[in-house]
């Protein structure tokens, strides 16, 4: 059974698409993108050894395996795959978390138009449904595929793997990995990322950051957008991140209004010299 | 829900350990699981039927050994019990603090016939 939505089939339900493809082509693909790895562990070394039709004493003997092992452990493993991919071709890649709607597209959009001069980006967009996120990326001319997780709620490292694929990265680049609007899931899930960003925004309340502390603690930065609409909220940006403080003390702030362009140069900033930082092996 | 994921890790788990072992099912498995791993106790319940269904785990009992949140302060050093990332020292109120336990997600063991 599918571990992203449940499905019948192995693997994860997801797809991976581009905006180039035409609408009608992707609806109906559901097989191609699953078979991904099911991790090619040489399990033929095992199976043909039971020749040895003996045993009748073992039918009944119980045997315990003590087996200690990880249970996100595959995850990790590809995320590591991810990563070190990524450190060779000096590829710098953030994972942007949040609740649907705090304007993850809308930051990354205002970030790409800004900056796509200077940084060659590429972008992975998770959704559950749709290519819209995709197209309003690839109207910018910035190379970007589409995971659509189906019923998933997160995406996984197994899901970058292949997308990363599709994208032919340029060395000496940012990836931005759009998450799936999710402010719980996606926290268990380490994609090989080199920082987790987590955007809330100010019509969610100064305590979002104690009501959903998983991605607070996971995360490395904290974009707080919309910075514009606080004056006419019961919002008070110092208590959330008094709040934030409180479950990642090491947490980095931003405070930005995406639609706007307030406060964006300290996070191009933050951007521009991070990205610097990657070690490059090439 | 990601539950569903961390069941069908535990089952891939299973599946390759009764393989390798080369035995036909398991009877028991020994899950330990951490009160700050992100793991909803009600909703793996909830999925472990489907998740285990025509696998290995099938029939298997679960046990799961349930680890309590500690912390150790950054900068007293004190050891605390804590049931949420933002609880801070009882001792100097600091913030800043390593999760020395509660973060466990394992398999520890399988009885396999």
């Amino acid at each position: 059974m599918c571990g992203t939505c449940g499905c019948g089939s192995d693997g994860n339900g997801a797809k991976i698409l581009s905006p180039k493809m035409g609408k009608e082509e992707h609806g109906h693909h559901h097989d191609h993108g699953h078979s991904h790895h099911h991790d090619h562990d040489n399990d033929h070394h095992h199976g043909h050894h039971h020749h040895n039709h003996d045993h009748d004493h073992d039918h009944h003997h119980k045997t315990v395996l003590e087996v200690e092992r990880d249970i996100l452990q595959q995850n990790e493993i590809m995320a590591a795959r991810n990563r070190g991919y990524f450190d060779a071709k000096g590829v710098f890649v953030l994972n942007l978390v949040s609740s649907p709607g705090s304007g993850k597209t809308s930051l990354l959009e205002r970030t790409l138009k800004d900056l796509k001069g200077k940084i060659p980006f590429y972008v992975i967009e998770g959704d559950q449904q749709t290519l819209n996120d995709a197209n309003r990326i690839a109207a910018l001319d910035v190379p970007v595929i589409q995971i659509n997780t189906g019923k998933g709620c997160h995406l996984e490292s197994d899901m970058i793997h292949d997308a990363v694929k599709k994208l032919n990265i340029g060395n000496d680049s940012v990836l931005m990995i759009e998450n799936v609007g999710n402010l719980v899931c996606p926290s268990m899930f380490n994609l090989g990322e080199h920082k987790r960003v987590v955007i809330v925004s100010t019509t969610e309340g100064d305590d979002k950051p104690i009501k959903y502390p998983d991605m607070f603690h996971t995360s490395d930065i904290c974009i707080i957008n919309k910075i514009d609409l606080a004056p006419y909220l019961d919002t008070n940006i110092e208590e959330l991140k008094t709040n934030a403080l409180q479950v990642n003390p090491e947490l980095v702030f931003f405070e930005v209004s995406a639609t706007k362009g307030t406060g964006m140069e300290q996070w191009y900033e933050w951007l521009e010299t991070n990205m610097k930082l990657v070690p490059v092996d090439h | 829900m990601h539950e569903l994921s961390v069941a069908m890790g535990i089952v891939k788990i299973a599946e390759d350990e009764t393989k390798k072992a080369k035995a036909k099912k398991v009877t028991l498995i020994e899950l330990e699981i951490g009160k700050l791993a992100g793991v909803e106790f009600e909703s793996l319940d909830f999925v472990w039927p489907a998740a285990v269904k025509n696998t290995v785990l099938e029939d298997a009992e679960r046990k799961i050994d349930v680890k309590e949140g500690l912390g150790q302060c950054g900068d007293c050093d004190t050891v605390f019990e804590i049931q949420h990332f933002y609880d801070s020292c009882p001792k100097c109120g600091s913030n800043l603090k390593g999760i020395i336990q509660g973060k466990e997600l394992r398999v520890k063991a399988l009885e396999v016939i």
